[in-house]
């Protein structure tokens, strides 16, 4: 028994150390910190709990960001489920259909490795790539429309205010779309062929059956995929902060840069903590809320 | 833009019959095709732009370099410091998935396999991790690191790699260690085996196929992570210990206002290759991988 005691403590305690000196205990100070008005360079700080709220409600700079990622967490997943749902739906089962079936397309394992591209390369890889692909005049977009004699159409793409935040949109879809291609493909490779044969035969096009049959059967990993682009909708900072910087005036700022900046450039930690207790409420509201939205009966086959 | 792209299929089954089965693959081709060129035109883009010269790169995005100029690569590895860069990101990454894999089986195996007091509240402090976003942390942690004078250090950064990785890693492997028979784990017990001898030599080379799946996503995780070393790779002498994903953001910014475009997309290339190679190879892996932790 003692040998076992010892055994538990052993594994236990080092991880357990480890978890809360970094993950809980940074946790649980960005609380008490938030009440503060604390700078981080003297170490004396006062509580000012209430001020802090009162400047939040009443600082354009945190709405207009949270606006932004209000708009994300909108348009985000519904544009990447629905462009993941239509691709992987012609690569399983967008190919021909004959006597023997209802067959996937030629060559569905090369778009799976393909469209999973962006999926690998990190985030610093894809904002930089992207900040170039935008550039007005060394960029390949502005490149291809001058190239096509649309030169019109080649505008300073990230120096304009009605196109950042959508660039900085494109981009997020760009590189979360192929994850949820693959998702979506095996989800779908779970569904019986004969189902879509059988509503081909009973006289339904593709898209009923893409309405109908596919999407109630995935609904499942509709769920989980919605949660996932969630989060990156709520946070968002790297790609734009690599690709926009929030600008111009703040036309595609998103909390989490409001909060980086408020802390590592202005100095005002207590403040900045303030910042992350609201995301923290608005990830917890978006997960109640979504709880409520998706909860539907599951289709058993 | 989906009513746009969902539309035509429909219509081309909408047509007669015989020419739907030969008329939809060609379509269902058009719009696959038509999203790989998008993905990959951007990386080639790249790729090709790292061999021209700055006046080429400047004056025609969309030609092909007149030669193969491998001194931007020289340029963007020794004097931009990718190299350096990439060292101290393979550093971290080596220690702290070490350190995440051992910290994160022996944890999650101790809270599957045995029953003690609080062994419940210790599995949802881990789990509960993955609820926060990391936010919330980054300014308490910013100084508890300081504090312990690992700010821009590697060991900090690593310790918080793991310490991250941590909730994800405890989750999955706690369901997988669940799963394995427990006739083993009894024959091995009775046969004399200590717990210690038990956990190295019967579980750990069970588990490998959960453990290996854990370890993609996590590599991924920490290979690819942006906004911790930000943060902590802050302060005096730092910017030696930078990993790349930082190095590569400040090359974009620096090599743009020196108009070294070349150097940048030769960098950006370096930073690229390694990983699509090892995705090209393992590609099974990575997808599984990343799929187990995005399920979570």
């Amino acid at each position: 028994m003692r040998g076992k005691r010892l055994f538990i403590a052993v594994f236990l305690l080092p991880p357990l150390l480890l978890y809360g000196v970094f993950v809980v205990s940074p946790y649980a100070q960005a609380f008490p910190i938030a009440g503060t008005n604390w700078s981080g360079l003297s170490p004396t700080y006062e509580f000012v709990g209430a001020d802090n709220l009162k400047r939040l409600l009443g600082d354009e700079y945190f709405w207009t960001a949270l606006r932004h990622n209000g708009l994300l967490l909108v348009l985000l997943p519904v544009v990447t489920i629905l462009l993941g749902l239509f691709f992987a739906s012609m690569i399983s089962v967008g190919g021909r259909a004959d006597r023997v079936g209802v067959h996937g397309v030629r060559g569905a394992g090369v778009y799976r490795v393909v469209y999973f591209f962006p999926q690998v390369l990190s985030v610093a890889i894809v904002g930089v790539l992207w900040k170039q692909m935008y550039a007005s005049n060394t960029g390949m977009i502005n490149g291809f429309l001058r190239g096509i004699g649309l030169d019109g159409l080649a505008v300073a793409w990230l120096g304009d205010p009605r196109f950042a935040f959508w660039c900085v949109l494109a981009v997020l879809v760009w590189m979360n779309v192929g994850f949820y291609v693959v998702l979506f493909g095996a989800a779908m490779q779970s569904i019986p062929r004969d189902l879509y044969e059988a509503a081909l035969l009973d006289g339904a096009n593709r898209l009923t059956t893409l309405v109908r049959i596919t999407v109630p059967l995935v609904w499942d990993t509709i769920q989980v995929a919605w949660v996932y682009l969630a989060i990156v909708a709520i946070d968002g900072f790297a790609v734009v902060q690599i690709i926009t910087d929030g600008g111009p005036s703040s036309s595609s700022d998103v909390v989490g840069l409001r909060l980086y900046k408020t802390a590592f450039a202005d100095g005002q930690f207590g403040y900045a903590s303030a910042i992350g207790v609201a995301m923290f409420f608005l990830t917890l509201t978006v997960a109640v809320m979504f709880l409520r939205v998706t909860r539907r009966e599951r289709v058993e086959l | 833009m989906t009513a746009v792209l969902s539309s035509p299929p429909a219509e081309a089954v909408a047509e007669a019959p015989p020419a739907r089965s030969r008329a939809l693959p060609v379509v269902s081709h058009l719009f696959l095709i038509g999203w790989a060129l998008l993905t990959t035109l951007p990386l080639l883009w790249a790729v090709l732009s790292s061999f021209k010269s700055d006046n080429e790169i400047l004056t025609s995005p969309w030609s092909l370099p007149s030669e193969m100029r491998w001194a931007n690569w020289a340029r963007a590895w020794n004097e931009a410091h990718i190299g350096r860069y990439f060292l101290n990101s393979a550093i971290v990454v080596t220690g702290a998935l070490t350190l995440t894999m051992l910290f994160g089986a022996m944890a999650a195996y101790v809270l599957a396999r045995y029953r003690f007091r609080g062994s419940r509240i210790v599995y949802f402090a881990f789990v509960g991790g993955m609820m926060f976003p990391v936010f919330l942390a980054l300014v308490p942690l910013f100084f508890v690191v300081r504090d312990l004078g690992l700010l821009g250090t590697l060991p900090g950064l690593t310790l918080v790699y793991a310490a991250y990785s941590l909730p994800f890693t405890v989750f999955f492997l706690t369901s997988f260690f669940r799963t394995l028979p427990t006739a083993v784990a009894e024959a091995a017990m009775v046969d004399g085996c200590g717990h210690f001898g038990l956990f190295f030599r019967v579980m750990l080379p069970m588990a490998r196929p959960g453990l290996v799946s854990v370890a993609v996503f996590n590599f991924l995780f920490q290979w690819n992570q942006y906004v911790l070393p930000l943060v902590l790779m802050q302060g005096a002498g730092a910017e030696r210990r930078w990993v790349l994903a930082q190095g590569l953001t400040a090359l974009a910014v620096n090599e743009g206002y020196r108009g070294d475009f070349s150097g940048l997309f030769a960098g950006m290339t370096i930073a690229m290759l390694p990983v699509i190679t090892a995705y090209l190879i393992f590609h099974r892996q990575f997808q599984s991988g990343l799929a187990a932790g995005q399920l979570r």
